[in-house]
């Protein structure tokens, strides 16, 4: 961190200097441009318009990204210029570490539903002697809770912890 | 720092001189915000992983009311381009003017958190509790963080305008606006993850 660039001019420091300047125009862009990037996603999703649920998510989405960019820029005035770059820094730092929190925490909590100790009527070996317990189970247990569910039969020394988390 | 060593004897101070980072403030707040964007990321990563996990309680679709929610988006909207127009006021250095658009981003943003509140209380009254399932307390964590936000903000703003009334648009005033108006603009910002992740998507 170079001490020189944020002390620099500090000599000729006024007060306006503390002044960002704004236009009005910049708030009237922003805002109908806000207001088209909301009422869209908000039609799409009342008047049900797109049918596949996939398509819907990832039109969302951009739109999101979108929108919070016009906010960026227009209500909150970020460019590069201003601090030194050091606003500019310190957002894209934080961009990545929000990214770094979704996308890491989804993929590790998906995956490892995936990779969870598959439903015991998938491993023949298991599924005998734990049939009749497990049996009135299955049917109950929905998709995630399935495999916790078993796991906790096939290992009866499981630690406690589990049980509170299965429901 | 040499300069305030050689008057040490006088305890004399010169804000205009100190060797303060130019808008040091302004950054440091803007900081601030960016690990409030942290808090916001793991509410929201939260979300993500268990929004779906409904426990054979009742879903997103049951419980959301769409209209409610562009009602509150279109108030938090105008809230901000309410409080951009304050500080546009506060460029004219005018204080009348200021405390005007101030006082109508005060009033839209308690009729935010009075339709969030109105809507807590009736998805309460249904029955979905935050213990009800995961999805009700990762629902309720993330938006009400964002609600307290925007309560806190409407303390700050109230307190604000006493200031900006008692002593006018003096620096220390402009330089509280300002980071307010951040904190304003940010809350709509992450309104907008919200009203996309939580609610259209919730209801898909």
């Amino acid at each position: 961190m170079s001490a020189h660039d944020i002390h620099a001019g500090h000599g000729d420091h006024h007060e306006e200097h503390d002044d960002l300047h704004v236009t009005s125009g910049d708030y009237i862009k922003g805002f109908i441009l806000a207001v088209i990037l909301t009422v869209i996603p908000f039609w799409l999703v009342m008047a049900d318009v797109i049918q596949n649920r996939t398509t819907v998510v990832m039109v969302l989405g951009l739109f999101a990204v979108v929108q919070v960019v016009v906010h960026m820029v227009y209500f909150l005035h970020m460019n590069g210029k201003i601090q030194g770059g050091w606003t500019m820094m310190s957002t894209i730092f934080a961009i990545v570490f929000v990214i770094i929190t979704l996308a890491g925490t989804l993929w590790v909590m998906f995956h490892m539903n995936a990779n969870m100790m598959p439903a015991h009527k998938d491993i023949p070996a298991l599924s005998q002697p734990a049939a009749p317990v497990a049996a009135p189970v299955a049917p109950a247990a929905q998709e995630a809770v399935a495999p916790e569910a078993v796991q906790e039969q096939a290992a009866p020394a499981a630690p406690a912890e589990h049980s509170g988390h299965a429901k | 720092m040499s300069n305030t060593s050689i008057q040490a004897g006088q305890r004399e101070y010169h804000p205009a001189h100190e060797p303060h980072p130019e808008n040091g403030t302004s950054l440091g707040f803007w900081l601030y915000l960016m690990s409030d964007c942290l808090i916001f990321a793991a509410l929201f990563a939260t979300w993500g992983v268990l929004g779906r996990s409904y426990a054979g309680g009742p879903t997103g679709a049951e419980l959301f009311s769409l209209e409610l929610v562009a009602i509150n988006t279109a108030f938090l909207l105008l809230s901000s381009l309410t409080f951009g127009l304050a500080m546009l006021q506060k460029q004219k250095k005018n204080v009348n003017g200021t405390l005007g658009w101030l006082a109508v981003t005060g009033l839209l943003g308690l009729a935010f958190v009075g339709v969030e509140v109105y809507e807590f209380m009736h998805i309460y009254h249904t029955g979905a509790t935050i213990q009800t399932s995961a999805f009700l307390s990762s629902f309720f964590t993330l938006v009400g963080t964002h609600g307290l936000h925007v309560s806190f903000g409407l303390i700050w703003l109230v307190v604000l305008m006493v200031q900006i009334k008692q002593k006018g648009l003096i620096h220390a005033n402009v330089r509280r606006l300002n980071c307010l108006s951040m904190f304003w603009h940010f809350l709509d910002v992450v309104w907008i993850g919200v009203f996309t992740f939580v609610y259209l998507m919730g209801v898909l």
